[in-house]
């Protein structure tokens, strides 16, 4: 099983950038009126 | 207005019709296939005893078309129509975006010479060769750069959600594509895994399931999360839950590969690993199930007089039945009677057919005649037909499966009093013959279907015009 010293890391640091991602997407005020948002796309086109 | 921004500013939708109707096609051819390959398993001398039209090289030539043809032009399609909609931007890098649908078709063309001429890695819904997975990547690599670049351009502070899925597919394809194909040229059509017996079987199977799960469950939720508030009329049900959902779903995906692995060399606790997270699973896959049908709320009567939506509801309901019938095979005891079976068959076809299929049908249906400076399709009559060809097509398909698998399964496992086999393994598949015959039946369904669509298609094509739609100027003040 000695694929699992590729997978492990690799998965762990998967899961960092993900929870990076999480972390930007928060900081950058994404989900800051969150109602408005799926109304938004039905306005216009 | 400001005069020195000439309002003819419009979306780049050129690369959107082009996916958009390549998509309809490729659906068209690999469903053929299917239907097929179908057809050579009931009857076994339609082989013709031509290698090029053998099941074993046919069969790849299918699951790459309905999935990477098919699903892939629809999902660059409305990829490409939802980030600049959403973004209130034209695309970035439009000639990359040239390069993305013509680099694409050149792997879809490599892929129908390659694979019935044999040329193949053996590996499941990686079967392209190493000069083919090249061209893959580079076209991927183009992919992300117009998708991500046209979001970092946008002029909505806001990434709506469906980008959110979108670009996780576009991301986690990327990342499965180039783990799972590295392998060690042997010349121009033949390579050798970089990995080696039950190892390669981790690799494959990691990036089996997560290209189910990003390619063909995050990748057509995107789709699903703008087509249906469109068609409705509706926000999406819960906005909350759609961003929850989608950060448990992307995050449970990866550790569910195992589960192809039950009762192999596999190691016991990894197989456990992938049994846990395959159940956990259920949780928000159903969540983006939930969210979608009621979107339809305030809007159910809709469903009486509109065919695409009820494509887009129906999809949800069979995404709904397959993410609870994957979980329940994931559960060893249940998998011992199901692997190798016909009812993994129907299960994937669940998925396929019911899900995936009848999800970018529905959206092609709101897409195609917009691009095209028309409300909806040439023949909306066409569009039921279709709905009840298809889903008729798809209960048969899956039906047959079922029975067939868990009796090939209880079959397989029938131990006599003195502990011999109670069948040969050629008994179970004389038994399953019927089932094979109304499975033919189902496809043809389909097919036809998809061919009403193309129909209507081209009606709905050659009587509009290409439309240039122009990009709303930002708005002064949004709440």
């Amino acid at each position: 099983m000695d694929i699992l010293f590729l997978l492990i890391p690799f998965s762990v640091v998967l899961v960092l950038v993900i929870l990076g991602g999480l972390w930007w997407a928060v900081e950058r005020g994404q989900f800051e009126d969150v109602e408005g948002e799926g109304e938004r796309i039905l306005r216009g086109d | 207005m400001n005069p020195s921004n000439p309002s003819t500013a419009v979306y780049s939708d050129t690369v959107v019709r082009q996916f958009a109707l390549m998509s309809v096609v490729w659906g068209v051819v690999g469903m053929l296939v299917g239907v097929i390959i179908a057809s050579q398993l009931a009857w076994p001398e339609l082989n013709l005893g031509i290698p090029w039209l053998s099941y074993g090289r046919l069969r790849p030539l299918h699951t790459n078309a309905v999935i990477f043809a098919f699903g892939g032009c629809a999902l660059m399609a409305t990829s490409f129509h939802v980030v600049q909609r959403t973004c209130q931007v034209r695309l970035f890098a439009p000639a990359l975006a040239s390069f993305v649908f013509w680099g694409w078709q050149a792997v879809i063309v490599a892929a129908a010479i390659s694979l019935p001429m044999g040329y193949t890695s053996g590996k499941e819904y990686a079967e392209l060769e190493w000069p083919i997975d090249v061209l893959i990547a580079l076209v991927w690599v183009a992919y992300a750069i117009v998708f991500f670049g046209t979001i970092g351009t946008r002029k909505v502070r806001h990434i709506y959600v469906a980008n959110w899925f979108y670009g996780a597919f576009i991301l986690a394809v990327a990342l499965l594509h180039i783990v799972n194909s590295v392998a060690m040229p042997a010349g121009w059509m033949k390579s050798y895994s970089a990995y080696a017996g039950v190892q390669d079987a981790m690799v494959q199977w990691w990036y089996g399931h997560n290209a189910v799960g990003f390619f063909l469950t995050a990748g057509f939720l995107g789709m699903m999360y703008y087509y249906i508030p469109k068609q409705a009329g509706r926000p999406v049900y819960s906005y909350r839950l759609s961003i929850v959902h989608f950060w448990a779903l992307i995050f449970t995906y990866m550790w569910a590969g195992p589960h192809h692995l039950h009762y192999t060399a596999l190691p016991d606790w990894t197989q456990s690993i992938g049994m846990v997270f395959s159940l956990i699973l259920l949780a928000p896959s159903w969540g983006g199930m939930i969210n979608g049908v009621m979107t339809l709320s305030g809007a159910w009567h809709k469903l009486r007089t509109d065919p695409i939506l009820r494509f887009l509801i129906v999809s949800l309901s069979f995404y709904g039945m397959s993410t609870f019938e994957g979980p329940m095979m994931s559960v060893k005891t249940v998998n011992a009677l199901s692997h190798y079976t016909d009812w993994t068959v129907g299960h994937v076809h669940s998925g396929a057919l019911g899900w995936v299929g009848l999800i970018s049908m529905g959206s092609l249906y709101y897409l195609i005649p917009r691009m095209y400076g028309r409300n909806e399709m040439y023949s909306v009559k066409a569009i039921e037909l279709h709905f009840w060809m298809s889903t008729v097509g798809i209960v048969l398909y899956i039906a047959a499966m079922w029975i067939a698998g868990v009796m090939q399964g209880l079959m397989w496992r029938s131990i006599n009093p003195d502990g011999t086999l109670t069948y040969t393994f050629v008994e179970s598949v004389k038994a399953t013959y019927p089932y094979y015959v109304v499975r033919v039946l189902g496809g043809l369904l389909y097919l036809g279907g998809m061919l009403v669509m193309a129909w209507n298609c081209c009606m709905t094509v050659v009587s509009g015009r290409s439309a240039r739609a122009a990009i709303p100027l930002p708005a002064a003040a949004h709440a």
